[in-house]
């Protein structure tokens, strides 16, 4: 896709509007939907991952010390990860911009 | 050089489709339609044409599975009527939007309740605004010729859309007619093999039937309204090279004695047959009045329509289907919209008629035409008037 996807006109599209670009969905930003955002008390946080086995856009990753983060460009605020934490790390924050 | 047969229409149309080596049917069987899925059931079986017959659940799943076909780039045929279009209602808008090419034969019927399997144009109105080609036909050898070019237009690199020809239930589908059925030669020159050009390929994979959200749906749809409307070029191309090798010409729009007519009636479908008789006759009389038969309903051919119209001073539609608590005949009412700008347009007088398979005569045609002269002179108390029920 030359363009970016809200830049296509009509005319730019392909027959019956398909999409020849295997894997674009990863362009798509869900983090636009979010109106709470997760914050962290690591030093509460055992790594069990729990947080990234529910994740329902499998967006976290853990980063260099083994901690679990969500990636926002993805995540859509849903808070299942707070609910699901054992040790309480994550709260779930307004978002406010 | 073709032969002509004694055939009954829905199995000239099986007859035909197997001349265009179709590779997937799936189907349902729903009177007045029947015959036409059974007949090809029973080639298939017969291994008269290698195709895969796909027998379904429900008309919602036969559409379902020629979508899918068609996605691998299969040649795909189905046939419906009345409530079976219904149940495909929802699929038929995915098939012209994501320019699958399947072709169907609709054996129209009327809409339940009360139960009614007779024909009238109730289904094909309910689907108008599908995205479909919908072509209309008044007797077997129209049926079968634009089965075959159906096919043509519809696997048309410029087109790509699905395309519904329409058949008056019993009327026509079951009734036996002289009709020239092709040679495969004059077939295998007429049709070229289908080549969808994004087929679901592993080697080449693509994203079909996506989601679309706000920022492009508005782009999507009017890329869809536009590429319906440009089908007009290829479907006037394609009946032309149909008239061309065959001998028979067809147009969006045709005219039956109705040059200088001061009134004009407008049909569609078999009862243009009965129509074109009650002009002869009106004419004989000394009635200056004339016969307007709509063919192509989608695409519609506004250009057409206002230059058959527009020098008769009376114009009076008969609809077979009602547009309940609106404007009566969505054939009127698209008309009236069709002309309403023109400085020159005559009076539009509209009847809904002939519906759940009430014959409308010779004699019964002269008597609307007689009613709709004088609504044309007196107004009339509603947008529409009922023909034939009892009082």
């Amino acid at each position: 896709m030359a363009k970016p996807e809200k830049e296509l006109t009509w005319k730019d599209l392909e027959i019956g509007a398909v999409v020849t670009e295997p894997g674009n969905a990863r362009q798509y930003r869900t983090g636009d939907w979010r109106s709470q955002r997760p914050t962290y008390k690591f030093d509460k946080c055992i790594k069990c991952g729990l947080c990234w086995v529910f994740c329902p856009e499998a967006c976290f990753h853990q980063n260099d010390e083994g901690y679990f983060m969500a990636d926002l460009y993805y995540c859509y605020g849903c808070g299942i990860c707070a609910k699901e934490c054992p040790t309480g790390v994550i709260t779930m924050v307004e978002e406010e911009e | 050089m073709a032969k002509r047969v004694g055939i009954e229409v829905s199995v000239a149309i099986g007859e035909v489709v197997t001349m265009t080596n179709t590779d997937v049917i799936a189907a349902y069987p729903i009177t007045p339609q029947t015959h036409i899925v059974e007949h090809l059931a029973k080639l298939v079986a017969d291994g008269e044409l290698d195709a895969e017959y796909i027998p379904v659940e429900s008309e919602h799943s036969a559409l379902s599975a020629c979508l899918g076909a068609a996605a691998a780039g299969a040649r795909t045929f189905t046939a419906t009527a009345g409530q079976g279009l219904e149940l495909m209602h929802e699929v038929l808008y995915i098939a012209s939007s994501m320019q699958l090419p399947v072709v169907m034969a609709v054996a129209n019927r009327a809409l339940s309740a009360p139960l009614s399997v007779w024909g009238d144009h109730s289904d094909a109105m309910a689907v108008r605004d599908t995205g479909w080609i919908q072509i209309f036909t008044e007797n077997g050898q129209e049926v079968v010729d634009n089965i075959l070019c159906a096919f043509r237009i519809a696997e048309d690199r410029g087109v790509l859309l699905p395309v519904m020809v329409h058949l008056d239930g019993f009327h026509l589908s079951h009734v036996i007619e002289p009709i020239l059925l092709p040679e495969q030669s004059e077939v295998d020159a007429f049709l070229p093999p289908n080549d969808y050009p994004l087929p679901l390929d592993p080697a080449k994979p693509v994203t079909m039937g996506d989601f679309g959200p706000p920022f492009i749906y508005t782009e999507v749809k009017w890329a869809q309204e536009v590429n319906l409307r440009k089908s007009m070029e290829t479907i006037l191309k394609c009946w032309g090279e149909f008239d061309r090798i065959f001998k028979r010409c067809y147009h969006p729009v045709e005219c039956y004695r109705s040059e200088d007519a001061e009134v004009l009636l407008l049909t569609m479908g078999s009862f243009s047959e009965t129509a074109m008789t009650a002009i002869d006759q009106m004419r004989q009389q000394g009635k200056n009045i004339g016969l307007i038969k709509l063919r192509l309903w989608r695409p519609f051919p506004f250009d057409e329509i206002r230059s058959a119209v527009r020098d008769a001073e009376v114009l009076i539609v008969l609809d077979r289907a009602l547009s309940f608590g609106g404007p009566g005949g969505p054939v009127a009412s698209e008309i009236r919209s069709a002309l309403y700008n023109e400085d020159k347009r005559p009076k539009i007088v509209s009847f809904v008629g002939g519906l759940g398979g009430r014959d409308i005569t010779v004699s019964g045609f002269s008597e609307m035409v007689n009613r709709g002269i004088e609504i044309s002179k007196t107004g009339s108390k509603h947008e529409f008037e009922i023909f034939g029920a009892r009082e």
